[in-house]
């Protein structure tokens, strides 16, 4: 018994390992809900309501997984994010843009961002994280000079585009009433879903995805297999900045207005769902849908301290922090087995 | 002789920050030549105090420098940055109400010395050094990954610690730290600073600390294999920054009286590494120079005075210091450097051509 469960561990990556604890938590957390709380967490609707506020989430997060992959970080995502949905809050209201313009501001402050950072970051050999918080306190500083007080979106073409639902098939439940309550999604977790697909397939089948992996695992190794390591890093902040641009045109469709304090904290939660879905600060490791499921988790968690009634604004920060340090601890561990493992061959 | 002279004072780690130093000053004295000027006045206590743009620029430069000490050690020792410290400062300064004001939001009196409270802060603020090296000693956590847990926990922490209530300090004794002490026109902030700075001399010359921490930031391995334990050194590291932090929460919560868990000590963490950057430290780990640091820490003050004085809002301040963080990063990364080496020497081949 002993024997073989050990040599399922041996056969599993570190990836495969961290991400199979990511899945099992979660589940046993939905499931722990239902039990224990039951009323809206047994309902589809709830796990849908998750998607519709974690859209955004989900999106940055997997640049953030691919920066990570590739053994750079970026926490300016957030900043980013509230800067995107400011400009394009004024862009709309103020300037009578049209969804098109706002969406092309969204995508343009994200490419932006990527080419200096990434050029920072590949060429000049500057330290990631610090080029990124730099970012992140430019983007927060230009959030409020772009303009200072908090405001909704009145554009009606806006407002359309933000109502629009989309329907999810046999996963409506009756309400009190009786009447058939259809489950919904909003446009962003479609969004959301197309871009996890796209960047699944890149990360897994194509030279870009798996030079990705080589460059977090060795830089050295990989500059000596004929990879461009600057280019690769500079692709991956690159991309990691475009995706948090389109994460900010989704949170600013999911918000629908613009403030200095949106998106508070998100590069944080970002790093925390890519580390709990097993992907490795050192680089080199981890998958999107380890970061699916990592958001997944933060999120539930999220929702379960708010609906057992410990909604006092500190323990959703606590819990995070909490779950991220257990998952970095697991990482630490299971690393330093890996390399007694390799001194012990 | 005159290019060789030139080069050695460019080579000192003081040069950036004097050189930003005068920069800044220039900058002030076109705008605004009044800005130099101190007078002595009285305060609403009546008690004679000095007041000017360069007071001010003492007084509230003291935190950061006190926690720009803290951070070069880190910085030297373990290659990475703490950007914990704004939330640590909430915690601590929680705790410190906490034992004040004994978990009554209005107490009539206090209801410790306020020196228990201060030692009790400093406990917290090591405990919170000791949690970060832990992770970043032992379990070989990047370190800023490692104080992003704190980052995000601490100020929920802090607001816990007191019940999310803000309670309000009634002993005028306990404003001195961060004001005036009736009689002395100094702010005591300065003395504060100057002890922090004679302690941490002293620790300097007559222990192997400074030596060995540079030798663990150079090279970790070397070190550990010429009997140095690279991980105390990490360890110790944090718990240093962990006592500055204290201090630093002393005289931020002297200066109101009573605590903000939101506001307090925001993006300090920024100014922090910034002040560290500016020092001419490599934010790689290895050398230092605490003295520059702190001489950074105050030119940041300076800078961040200056624009408050060009009518900047202080949400928009992030934006500006950013850019002279890149600024600074992009000069001092080696590549910029290499290449500017090389671009000087080809200008000098070319005008010996000429000539």
């Amino acid at each position: 018994m002993e024997k073989s469960k050990k040599n399922i561990f041996k056969k599993m990556n570190d990836s495969n390992l961290l991400l199979t604890i990511t899945v099992i938590i979660f589940f046993l957390m939905y499931i722990g809900a239902i039990v224990f709380q039951g009323g809206g967490f047994s309902k589809p609707q709830m796990f849908f309501n998750i998607l519709n506020a974690n859209a955004a989430l989900i999106i940055t997060a997997c640049g953030m997984s691919i920066v990570m992959i590739s053994g750079g970080i970026d926490i300016s995502v957030g900043g980013v994010v509230a800067l995107v949905s400011m400009c394009c809050a004024v862009y709309l209201d103020y300037h009578d843009g049209s969804i098109f313009g706002s969406i092309m501001i969204a995508l343009g402050i994200g490419l932006l961002y990527g080419l200096v950072q990434g050029f920072l970051v590949a060429y000049l050999d500057i330290q990631p994280f610090i080029v990124s918080l730099a970012g992140m306190f430019f983007a927060r500083g230009m959030t409020t000079i772009v303009n200072t007080a908090p405001f909704n979106v009145a554009d009606e073409e806006f407002t359309a585009l933000k109502l629009t639902r989309i329907n999810v098939p046999f996963m409506g439940s009756v309400n009190k009433k009786g009447i058939y309550v259809p489950a919904y999604v909003e446009i962003g977790v479609i969004v959301a879903l197309i871009i996890m697909v796209l960047l699944f397939v890149v990360l897994k089948w194509t030279k870009l995805g798996r030079s990705f992996y080589a460059v977090g695992g060795n830089a050295q190794s990989a500059l000596m297999m004929g990879i461009n390591v600057r280019r690769t890093k500079f692709l991956s902040h690159l991309l990691c900045s475009i995706l948090a641009g389109i994460g900010g045109y989704v949170y600013f469709l999911h918000v629908g207005s613009g403030a200095a304090s949106h998106a508070m904290g998100m590069e944080m939660n970002a790093i925390a769902s890519s580390i709990i879905g097993g992907t490795m600060l050192t680089g080199g490791v981890g998958n999107i849908i380890g970061t699916l499921f990592g958001v997944l988790s933060l999120s539930t968690i999220q929702n379960i301290v708010a609906s057992a009634g410990l909604d006092d604004a500190w323990w959703t920060g606590i819990t995070i922090a909490a779950m991220l340090c257990i998952f970095l601890l697991i990482q630490s561990v299971v690393m330093s087995n890996k390399k007694k493992l390799v001194f012990n061959r | 002789m005159n290019d060789n002279k030139f080069k050695k004072l460019m080579s000192n780690q003081l040069f950036i920050p004097v050189i930003a130093l005068v920069v800044l000053a220039l900058i002030n004295l076109i705008n605004d030549p009044s800005f130099f000027k101190v007078t002595l006045g009285t305060n609403n206590a009546g008690n004679p105090v000095l007041s000017g743009y360069l007071i001010t620029i003492l007084d509230y430069g003291s935190e950061l420098g006190i926690l720009a000490i803290g951070m070069t050690l880190v910085t030297a020792a373990s290659g990475g940055q703490d950007i914990s410290v704004g939330a640590t400062i909430a915690i601590a300064g929680s705790a410190m109400l906490r034992v004040l004001c004994g978990g009554n939001s209005r107490p009539e009196t206090i209801q410790a010395p306020i020196i228990v409270a201060f030692l009790v802060a400093c406990l917290v603020g090591m405990l919170c050094g000791a949690f970060n090296g832990l992770l970043v000693s032992i379990f070989k956590i990047q370190p800023m990954i490692a104080t992003l847990i704190l980052f995000t926990a601490g100020r929920s922490i802090a607001a816990w610690i007191n019940n999310n209530e803000l309670p309000i300090v009634p002993d005028p004794k306990f404003s001195y730290f961060g004001g005036f002490i009736p009689g002395i026109p100094i702010p005591t902030t300065v003395f504060i600073v100057a002890i922090c700075i004679v302690i941490i001399a002293l620790v300097l010359k007559f222990t192997n600390l400074g030596l060995y921490t540079q030798a663990v930031g150079i090279n970790e391995n070397s070190s550990r294999l010429n009997g140095i334990n690279p991980t105390f050194i990490k360890f110790l590291s944090f718990v240093i920054l962990g006592l500055c932090v204290a201090v630093a929460a002393l005289i931020k919560v002297s200066r109101l009286s009573t605590i903000n868990y939101s506001v307090i000590a925001k993006d300090i963490e920024m100014d922090a590494i910034l002040a560290v950057a500016l020092g001419g430290n490599a934010l790689s780990g290895g050398k230092f120079n605490i003295w520059a640091s702190i001489l950074g820490a105050y030119v940041i003050q300076f800078l961040t005075t200056t624009l408050y004085k060009f009518n900047v809002q202080s949400d928009a301040l992030a934006a500006y210091k950013a850019v002279v963080v890149i600024v600074l990063v992009i000069f001092s990364a080696p590549k910029v450097r290499e290449y500017m080496k090389d671009a000087r020497k080809k200008i000098i081949k070319v005008q010996k051509e000429a000539a």
